[in-house]
């Protein structure tokens, strides 16, 4: 048998190199098109293709046209629940956000491997989705500040409160506001990376278990492969979640600086 | 006890986190269904309130599986 822990290497999968193997620098600056780069494009020309096809404005919808509808629909009922008649408004963001996020995470799962490429999850890096919940963050800061101006800061004094508890209150509420980007994009970038590193662990027991030969080394390996396939089930469902929570997340947020209590 | 043995306890202790966490998220499905199988009318209103408390649940197991991974690989 191999020595302990060799061979397994989970963390590699997520390194970010250039795509040409050559780094380009400037000005002291890493500046290469790297796999991560190359994975967004991809998720956006995914993207772009399936918003392409199903935007046909036909009375009967046709089966694309009707998925992305359902899409579209999804969103705006999120908003319309969550922020009210007011959140028209935020829709394309939160839609833009959601799918972009929805795409990501599928094409990061699939299996790319099986040609020869390598498959990689751009939401499993806090680079990207830390961004994001900065954009959320940011737009609800501007939204707020806009619409109720130095009023928005009441958001930490919930209505009603007496002012000895309020003293204990507001620095709470205060935090757990400040908290929020961290929250967000800590949540879907340590989901993915979760996912994808139990996806690897169970792959090596696999090809390590055949190259164990016959007897308990097969046997190891194809429970292995009965739970790649159950895991792979349940990150497809994971990476919908995540991306549902990070807008549904967003769309509360927004809500607390559009309907100021 | 050497530094290596000891992060990798760590990070087994660490893992004890992820699993308290996999019983609040069971406790927030198994109650939105209790709820919902009694009152299945209101059951569709709640599922955004349902995602809220499964978000809050799973991010304080994500962490503890954050730390996990900190002591493994950032902690010299």
């Amino acid at each position: 048998m191999a020595a302990e822990g060799s061979g397994i290497d989970p963390m590699h999968q997520f390194l970010v190199e250039p795509v040409m193997g050559h780094r380009l620098v400037m000005q002291g600056y890493d500046i290469s098109f790297t796999n991560s780069a190359l994975f967004m494009v991809i998720t956006a020309a995914l993207l772009w293709l399936f918003m392409l096809g199903g935007m046909q404005r036909k009375l009967v919808p046709g089966r694309w046209q009707a998925a992305v509808e359902g899409m579209t629909g999804f969103v705006q009922d999120m908003m319309r629940t969550n922020v009210g008649p007011e959140g028209k408004k935020f829709v394309p963001y939160i839609f833009s956000l959601f799918m972009f996020l929805l795409f990501a995470n599928l094409v990061g799962l699939f299996p790319l491997a099986v040609v020869g490429l390598h498959p990689f999850a751009v939401t499993s890096h806090i680079s990207l989705t830390a961004i994001l919940a900065f954009f959320s963050f940011g737009m609800v800061l501007v939204v707020g500040f806009w619409r109720h101006g130095l009023h928005f800061f009441s958001l930490f004094v919930p209505h009603g409160t007496p002012w000895y508890i309020a003293i204990i209150v507001t620095p709470i509420e205060l935090m757990s506001f400040l908290v929020r980007p961290f929250s967000l994009g800590l949540r879907l970038f340590v989901a993915m990376t979760a996912g994808h590193i139990l996806l690897d662990v169970f792959a090596s027991f696999v090809v390590q278990g055949l190259n164990a030969g016959p007897g308990i080394g097969w046997v190891v390996s194809f429970f292995s492969f009965l739970m790649i396939v159950g895991v792979s089930a349940l990150e497809l469902l994971v990476a919908a979640i995540q991306a549902y929570v990070f807008a549904l997340l967003t769309s509360l947020y927004l809500n607390d600086a559009v309907n100021l209590h | 006890m050497d530094l290596a043995s000891a992060k990798v306890i760590g990070a087994g202790l660490a893992a004890i986190g992820i699993g308290m966490a996999a019983i609040g998220v069971g406790n927030v499905f198994g109650s939105f269904l209790d709820g919902a199988l009694r009152n299945p009318g209101a059951a569709d209103g709640q599922q955004g309130r349902l995602f809220i408390g499964f978000a809050a649940a799973e991010l304080l197991g994500l962490i503890a599986f954050v730390v996990a991974i900190l002591i493994l690989f950032v902690v010299k």
